[in-house]
């Protein structure tokens, strides 16, 4: 099909879609308004299981098992991206050479990384309290360790980041999260159901098993993030066609 | 200042008949559209399907959102303090994250065309090619 058929037919679409979609709109409840029936079940829901965070309890306990699945796209996704990206058979690795950095900028990621680190130790620690979680956690800490690459240059973040610890922890954190949802199984309870005590809410540890299933998914996404990087970075900085 | 903005303020829970918010989300998944149609490199597809993601990022939020109402965390607030709907927020962060590995996949596929093909364009992109 060439572009100026594309585009028309593009232009069709659009029309209809635009049409539908806007008097669909007129019949949504109103924007703002007091009508929230999901809302209103998930939030007294997450208090009586004596989680603070009302988003992570919807993540972690009330739909826990749609959860799995969200971490599953994220593992399979930077598992196929480091495939897709591995050296192959006519490239050869050649090594990265050296930056030259500013000694200020060095000094101030030498400072930066172990910050960044604790935070987003502290929002993965928090996700049941406060806004956060595994998820945002883990890309703070995924993230904040590439201040060492920024600051120094790629051998420096080759040596903060062993790789082949992040691929098996990765997986392991995945395998944890749908080992964890056994134990309500154990319990005689249902599959990934809050069995364990929910504690008193505002504490690090109430929310049952909502602290560790954050846990367990924060190292998941730290760990897959760092890999998938280091699939790009790779690709850029140390395979060469030919 | 501050007592009149509160005062002019319309009171929790107030709907409007505005569907502005709605209407937005729509406008910026057909724009996203749109840069998809005519995308002439394969990077600038893959901008343009996440502008089109962000439309739903934007309809969730507006689902969700409750005039007057404060975020759903319950660390330091009263549990009867209206809160927005977490369950729209709670679709929106899984919505990111499938976003974000989607988009990461997408690009290796990208890089990897473009190392045996020489080129990004789609429509340069017709055969294949083991």
């Amino acid at each position: 099909m060439n572009r100026t058929a594309r585009t028309t037919l593009f232009w069709c679409a659009a029309l209809a879609i635009a049409l539908c979609y806007g008097i669909s709109c007129g019949h949504l409840p109103g924007f703002g308004g007091s009508f929230h029936p999901y809302a209103d079940r998930a939030v007294p829901a997450a208090l009586a299981h004596r989680t603070a965070n009302a988003v992570a309890s919807v993540n972690f306990d009330q739909r826990g098992f749609d959860t799995l699945g969200e971490e599953f796209i994220l593992f399979t996704a930077v598992l196929g991206a480091a495939m897709v990206l591995r050296r192959a058979r006519d490239e050869h690795t050649v090594s990265p050479r050296p930056g030259r950095v500013l000694p200020t900028v060095r000094l101030a990621g030498t400072v930066l990384l172990p910050v960044a680190l604790v935070t987003g130790v502290y929002v993965i620690a928090h996700g049941q309290l406060t806004p956060g979680g595994g998820f945002q956690g883990g890309v703070a800490l995924a993230t904040g360790l590439h201040v060492a690459y920024l600051a120094a240059d790629y051998r420096v973040l080759r040596n903060v980041r062993p790789r082949t610890v992040l691929d098996l922890a990765d997986a392991m954190a995945a395998g944890a999260f749908a080992a964890l949802g056994l134990a309500g199984l154990a319990w005689g309870s249902a599959y990934l159901e809050n069995v364990l005590p929910w504690g008193v809410q505002g504490q690090i540890v109430s929310g049952g098993t909502v602290p560790l299933l954050n846990a367990a998914v924060g190292v998941e996404v730290g760990s897959a993030l760092v890999v998938l990087l280091a699939a790009f970075l790779d690709q850029a900085l140390e395979i060469e066609t030919g | 200042m501050t007592t009149t903005l509160l005062a002019a303020a319309p009171a929790t829970g107030q709907a409007t008949t505005d569907p502005l918010p709605y209407l937005a989300a729509g406008w910026i998944l057909l724009a996203g559209l749109h840069g998809l149609v005519t995308s002439r490199h394969a990077v600038h597809a893959i901008g343009c399907l996440t502008v089109v993601q962000s439309g739903t990022y934007v309809l969730l939020l507006a689902v969700g959102y409750r005039r007057g109402a404060t975020a759903p965390y319950f660390t330091d607030i009263p549990p009867t303090t209206p809160v927005a709907d977490p369950v729209a927020h709670a679709l929106t962060l899984t919505d990111v994250v499938v976003g974000a590995a989607v988009s990461a996949l997408l690009l290796a596929l990208v890089l990897q065309t473009a190392k045996r093909h020489g080129t990004a364009d789609p429509d340069a992109l017709t055969g294949l090619k083991g």
